[in-house]
């Protein structure tokens, strides 16, 4: 399910870090030696065995990011991202894994296309990339895909992001054939008649700025909707990029009552609130839009009890002319690898709206489960998958400084605190700063 | 990083003065309004003459770039400039690069690359004229940006109603028909607003915007509501933003029985206003057009000296920034 290039496995001895992996309940402060890629040894003064050894004096070491909505523009829009970018961005922003969304051009929506990425991967990608393949052919709404297949070939889950499943019948039918696959269908939920021609949330600021409205009743509703027909089909779900806080709180209950669905949140929603939109800048405009800030908070509650899961970049490269527009003729997207944990930590950590823990534990053993993937973890006999964090550390988000293709970042000038140091990904290092 | 060496104020060499744009009414405080308010009274007076046009602006560039049809704005934006012996320049997106599909911000630097003074532009678009300002050197003036604002025409309005109707102060004005995709209606809030009038918007619930009460206006969906105002401003029903079945109104005839303004249903001395052009028979009936309480053609007069005192003010930096500048971040 995860393709990556298969390189060499490094030697290694972390010294000093706190380690942190709150899944294996570790809190402490010692050395982690990593022997030909794999954990080999916890403790205090380990011997170095003439192994490279970095100083984590300060410094935080906690299993390595999963991020489980990336859009790698591959095949199709080479010009924005490609598989060696995407994945280099990925590092940089401490990812051991992602996943790959199948909106591209052609859609990931048959054996043929997936098994060309999949070769691509093997020679290009920096980290292991999952795809994800179309729930209906051409994402058209239409037609199922040929998912036993697609899971035979290795797809990593399937979905249809950047557009619903809008006709009811079609997605009761997705949920009951899924199942034989195994693998999560992630849904996209965004009620089109509703959504409209909408440019940013519905509510005082659309009204004021004149923006057609993207209500959060056109999300909840679809969200409503697809929780009913999990818990009557009895297939688990999973819900893509939550907006609004009537969302939550329908995953909320729906998991109180037994259904097996899922939910993954992008840091720009957990940061940002549709008050953001009045400097007009294109790089705040995003599909499901920022909304206010009782939806905001709503957010981080559902990431901190659990009902939220996963934190998800929604990472969405576009070309500089694209967004060189005003607002209204920006497509929708921005990039989030390369920052996604300085601004989460910035925003929420440091405030003390979300705990570290919590927050390690959603962007990494919280995504992989959800796709029934091996959490990354720190311990003995476990591949290393590593990120290390200077959360002393404040840095400058500037235009030149991505190793992304595409530069449509929200935090463009901010000055965030908590950098990724280095990230080590299927036993090799692969990001050094 | 570098040591950050943080100088006192008064040692710095001073800041050349912010290059003033008129975007948005949100940018405008109480002082810039009267400001241009009374600029423009001066300019009436001058038009009184038999020789109107002034030297003031002379050797000074105005392009207008329009990407919407319109009429009255764009002609007297031109006249305005005339008027004031500017040099002027008029673009229509019909027959210009914009066919060819050159982009925003390329019109916007080839423009820049003349150097003009001040670049009037009306586009289907928000943030438009925000963008042009990122990329040339001139003053912009915002004639109209999709639904959000069209500034000017806020200020003739205020012209119109002090000059006509009387003080602005306590003022009750209600504005009523679609709301939600009028960048006139927006402006006029938050000019009629700052400058302590009361509003109440009139029309159906699906044109008028959800959250709008926040601007710091009332809400009515019964026509009964405008005879407490002393004015009456009625906005066009936009026909070209209806999108086909989006049914904001089941007809345009249920609407003009439920929500057109009537004789019978204003009070006598209530002033009719209408930012034009109408639609004679839908929104306004055409007995209140052209009754004698109707302010539609004054307010056509007052965009040319509104518009004359806006280039003037951008122009001759006036005492007040338009807009401060951002604080320097030191990271």
């Amino acid at each position: 399910m995860l393709f990556g290039k298969n390189g060499r496995k490094d030697d290694l001895v972390v010294r000093r870090a706190r380690v942190l992996d709150p899944t294996e309940g570790l809190d402490t402060v010692c050395d982690v030696r990593v022997d030909g890629g794999t954990i080999a040894e916890l403790g205090t003064s380990l011997d170095a065995n003439g192994h490279r050894v970095i100083d984590g004096a300060g410094l935080v070491l906690a299993p390595a990011f999963v991020d489980p909505h990336v859009h790698l523009r591959v095949p199709g829009r080479e010009d924005e991202e490609t598989l060696a970018s995407g994945t280099a961005a990925a590092a940089a922003g401490g990812y051991c894994v992602i996943l790959a969304m199948p909106n591209t051009d052609p859609v990931v929506d048959s054996a043929a296309v997936l098994g060309s990425l999949i070769e691509d991967a093997q020679s290009q990608a920096e980290i292991p990339v999952g795809f994800l393949a179309a729930i209906t052919r051409g994402q058209e709404g239409a037609e199922l895909t040929e998912m036993a297949e697609l899971a035979d070939q290795g797809a990593a889950g399937f979905t249809d992001d950047g557009r619903p499943v809008v006709a009811p019948g079609l997605m009761r039918r997705a949920l009951q054939y899924h199942g034989i696959t195994g693998r999560r269908l992630a849904l996209h939920c965004e009620e089109p008649t509703l959504s409209g021609s909408g440019q940013m949330h519905e509510g005082t600021v659309s009204a004021e700025l004149g923006f057609t409205g993207y209500p959060s009743v056109a999300e909840s509703l679809m969200v409503e909707r697809d929780l009913s027909l999990a818990a009557y089909e009895g297939q688990p779900l999973h819900l893509l990029h939550l907006s609004a806080r009537e969302s939550v709180a329908a995953l909320r209950s729906a998991q109180a009552e037994g259904v097996v669905a899922t939910g993954e949140v992008t840091p720009h929603h957990l940061c940002l609130t549709d008050e953001a939109v009045r400097t007009l800048d294109p790089n705040l405009k995003m599909n499901p839009p920022l909304r206010s800030e009782q939806d905001r908070a709503a957010l981080v509650e559902g990431l901190r009890d659990g009902t939220i899961g996963a934190v998800a970049t929604d990472h969405a490269p576009h070309a500089r002319h694209e967004k060189e527009v005003p607002f209204e003729a920006a497509p929708f997207g921005v990039t989030g690898l390369e920052t996604a944990f300085s601004a989460l930590y910035t925003n929420l950590v440091e405030p003390g709206q979300l705990p570290l823990e919590t927050l390690l534990e959603r962007m990494s053993a919280g995504p992989a489960r959800i796709y029934g993937l091996e959490p990354p973890r720190i311990a003995v006999g476990a591949p290393a998958n590593l990120v290390l964090l200077d959360t002393a550390a404040t840095w400058r988000v500037d235009e030149g400084g991505f190793r992304s293709r595409s530069a449509n970042s929200w935090l463009l000038g901010q000055t965030l605190e908590g950098r990724v140091r280095m990230t080590v990904a299927a036993g090799k290092v692969v990001y050094e700063a | 990083m570098g040591d950050i060496h943080v100088m006192r104020e008064e040692f710095l060499p001073p800041k050349p003065p912010p290059r003033r744009h008129l975007i948005s009414v949100g940018d405008l405080t109480r002082d810039d309004v009267e400001r241009l308010l009374a600029t423009a009274r001066s300019f009436s007076r001058s038009l009184e003459r038999e020789v109107k046009k002034l030297p003031t602006l002379r050797g000074y560039t105005v392009v207008n770039v329009f990407y919407e049809s319109s009429t009255r704005t764009s002609s007297s934006f031109e006249l305005a400039a005339k008027r004031l012996s500017a040099d002027t320049m008029s673009i229509k997106a019909a027959g210009s690069s914009v066919d060819k599909g050159e982009s925003l911000k390329d019109t916007a630097l080839t423009l820049g690359a003349y150097d003009p003074d001040v670049i009037v532009i009306r586009h289907p678009q928000i943030g438009a004229p925000q963008l042009v300002a990122r990329y040339t050197a001139a003053h912009i003036v915002n004639a109209g940006d999709g639904k959000h604002q069209h500034p000017t025409q806020a200020l003739l309005d205020l012209y119109t109603i002090r000059e006509h109707v009387g003080p602005l102060d306590g003022l009750h004005v209600a504005i009523v028909g679609d709301v939600l995709h009028s960048r006139v209606a927006r402006s006029n809030i938050q000019a009629l607003t700052l400058m302590g009038a009361t509003v109440t918007l009139v029309g159906p619930p699906p044109l008028i915007p959800r959250g709008i009460e926040a601007m710091g206006c009332e809400v009515s969906h019964e026509i009964g509501a405008i005879a407490a105002a002393d004015v009456v401003y009625v906005l066009r029903m936009q026909r070209e933003r209806m999108q086909e079945g989006a049914n904001y109104v089941p007809s345009l005839r249920e609407y003009t029985a439920r929500w057109g303004v009537t004789p019978e249903r204003l009070r006598p001395g209530q002033k009719v206003m209408h930012p034009g052009p109408m639609n004679r028979g839908v929104e306004i009936d055409p007995v209140v057009a052209d009754a004698a309480d109707a302010l539609i053609e004054t307010q056509v007069r007052a965009g040319l000296v509104v518009r004359m005192a806006v280039l003037y003010d951008l122009l001759t930096t006036g005492p007040v920034p338009v807009k401060t500048p951002e604080p320097l971040e030191v990271a």
